[in-house]
């Protein structure tokens, strides 16, 4: 049965003058072959997920034949690229990481909660029609604007003010990543302050409450099991930021965790790696899927624990 | 005064309250300032540059001033077109899926939670992914279909719960009245709650298409070549793209290419700026129409 025809099946009935019944079996066919199809599309994530995980354990698997777990994780060297003497030592990959991501928090979750708090007590409804797009436009930058941005505006107008900075520096790409990071943050902490029942923001105002006092004491830790969800899912956004770093936080190695200083982060390396020929199944080639796999991991972690976060603050709000 | 101590705690209390409005308004000022400084410094940097044969041109590895965009505007509009048409009937269906026929169900639960986690994977893990999958083990190559492949899997996501927000605004009387006068499900959601879904599933479509319109990084992994003198004539062919393109200028060690990139940036920006105006005038309309 063509879908012409179910389409004409339903002014049919909606006259309600003749019966569907001869054309039944057929319909009936043609309803689970609709079903199974939009199944299969809904199951489509499901494949994709595992799909990553595995073609990254399946290619770093003959990384680990060839290197050591310790080798990996204990190691603060790292020069798969050397011709001999090369390290496995992920940790200066892992090192910059966590740098730039520490900044980017140090950026973003005051600025982001700030701006939470404002627009969900304080700002007035017009006040909000403007800020929060103009947020979201904030967010929407691709991030290669924001690497050009770091390594062009934000690295030459900190160099008169922090001596030492190089060229290629985690303190500009940290800092950069922060500000793209805010919206995510005030985004989320703002739902979060939203679900907060008004009837406890009155009970407060009731005792004798001021409206900072309310903010500080009820609101915020209230929605705190919301507004943790918010800065670990920014936390896993940072980690697995990769044009920022890439463009201004320099192509070296460098197991440090000095902001001053360049550093490779994890996902710096692989579009390192990526950008030259490497053959495939050369173990320079395998290392990406290995870097690849800990960023999946590291990130799948903070996506769980924030999932298992909001959730919590679904039930405590709905109780 | 017979209270003054109290007088003076209201007032002390009165400024504090007014310096944390303050200092909360600061928290979504600064933000947006820093957005204006960047806008501002990219437009100085790269308005020189736009003309219409920098948009047209094929770029160049030696004149930084004759190098143009055309090859990575062209392979932009290839990787978007395919894009959208592989991740957008797959995305609607996934979520007409799980709002119309599935809900609430245990296998949904888990899809749910599977979209859930892969809205939070790096875009340069999907890189990865088609690395393995699209490039090696399907033999597809460092083609544009490959990449498109791989932006398609990034964006769903976006599609699927953009359009399972817009399938939920439809009123369940509706979809009753529908199956009550003898319509199967599939006669409903087609008929019914699709054409009322749509501004929101549109508007889903074009947050997605932005969002692929400006990655990078699974690009690189997946093999845009850095350049390239045409864009593709097909979907096997070798590519490049807007940001692609920006990249490789970002980092040219000549610094006249920086103005190039800048220039890239601007025409990035305004195609984006134009997208997603777009999806908010949808999304304002609709809005207007139901209320």
């Amino acid at each position: 049965m063509s879908e012409a025809a179910a389409d004409a099946a339903l002014p049919a009935t909606r006259r309600g003058t003749r019966s569907r019944a001869p054309s039944g079996r057929a319909a009936r066919w043609h309803e689970r072959l609709i079903e199974l199809g939009l199944a299969g599309a809904g199951f489509t994530s499901i494949l994709v997920t595992i799909g990553i995980a595995g073609v990254l354990i399946y290619e770093s698997a003959g990384f680990f034949r060839e290197v050591s777990l310790a080798e990996f994780f204990g190691e603060t060297e790292w020069t798969p690229l050397f011709a001999d003497n090369r390290h496995f030592g992920v940790w200066a990959l892992v090192s910059a990481t966590l740098t730039t991501t520490a900044l980017a928090m140090l950026v973003a979750v005051p600025l982001g909660l700030l701006a939470a708090i404002y627009l969900s007590e304080y700002a007035a409804p017009r006040t909000r029609k403007i800020v929060k797009p103009a947020l979201e436009l904030l967010a929407g930058v691709p991030t290669i604007v924001f690497g050009y941005f770091a390594l062009t505006v934000v690295t030459p107008t900190l160099q008169p003010w922090v001596p030492g900075l190089s060229g290629g520096n985690m303190l500009a790409a940290g800092l950069v990543m922060g500000f793209m990071i805010v919206p995510m943050i005030a985004s989320l902490s703002e739902d979060a302050i939203y679900a907060v029942p008004q009837s406890l923001r009155e009970a407060s105002s009731g005792l004798g409450g001021g409206k900072l006092e309310t903010i500080r004491r009820v609101v915020v830790p209230s929605a705190w099991s919301g507004i943790a969800a918010a800065m670990t899912l920014a936390v896993s956004r940072a980690i697995g930021e990769t044009m920022i770093v890439a463009i201004a936080a320099g192509s070296q190695s460098n197991f440090s965790f000095d902001p001053r200083e360049p550093g490779q982060t994890m996902t710096g390396y692989i579009v390192d790696i990526s950008k030259g020929e490497t053959p495939t199944g050369s173990l320079e080639y395998q290392t990406i899927f290995a870097v690849g796999l800990l960023l999946f991991v590291m990130t799948l972690v903070m996506n769980v624990i924030s999932h298992r976060l909001s959730r919590r603050l679904r039930a405590q709000t709905r109780a | 005064m017979r209270h003054p101590i109290d007088l003076t705690a209201n007032r002390s209390g009165l400024l504090a309250e007014r310096a944390f409005v303050w200092v909360c308004r600061l928290g979504a000022l600064v933000p947006l300032a820093v957005l204006a400084w960047l806008l501002a410094r990219v437009t100085a940097d790269g308005i020189g540059r736009v003309s219409l044969s920098f948009i047209t041109d094929p770029p160049s590895q030696l004149d930084a001033a004759a190098a143009g965009l055309g090859p990575a505007l062209l392979g932009t509009l290839w990787l978007i077109g395919l894009t959208a048409i592989i991740a957008l009937p797959i995305g609607v269906s996934a979520a007409i899926y799980l709002e119309e026929y599935d809900r609430r169900s245990k296998l949904s639960a888990i899809v749910e939670l599977a979209i859930s986690n892969l809205a939070g994977v790096p875009s340069i893990v999907y890189g990865m992914l088609g690395l393995g999958l699209f490039v090696r083990a399907l033999a597809l190559g460092e083609s544009v279909i490959a990449g498109a492949l791989t932006l398609a899997l990034l964006v769903m996501p976006i599609v699927i719960t953009a359009s399972r927000e817009a399938l939920r605004t439809v009123k369940d009387s509706l979809r009753e009245a529908a199956l009550g006068l003898g319509a199967t499900r599939w006669q409903t959601t087609r008929q019914v709650v699709l054409p009322m879904a749509l501004p929101g599933i549109l508007t889903g479509a074009i947050l997605a298409i932005s969002r692929a319109i400006g990655e990078t990084a699974p690009l690189v992994v997946v093999g845009a070549v850095a350049f390239i003198m045409y864009g593709p004539d097909g979907v096997d062919a070798p590519y490049t793209a807007l940001p692609m393109q920006i990249f490789q200028w970002t980092s040219n060690p000549k610094r006249e290419f920086l103005t190039n990139a800048a220039a890239g940036i601007l025409v990035l920006m305004a195609t984006l700026l134009v997208l997603n105006g777009f999806a908010i005038w949808l999304r304002n309309r609709t809005q207007a129409r139901r209320t």
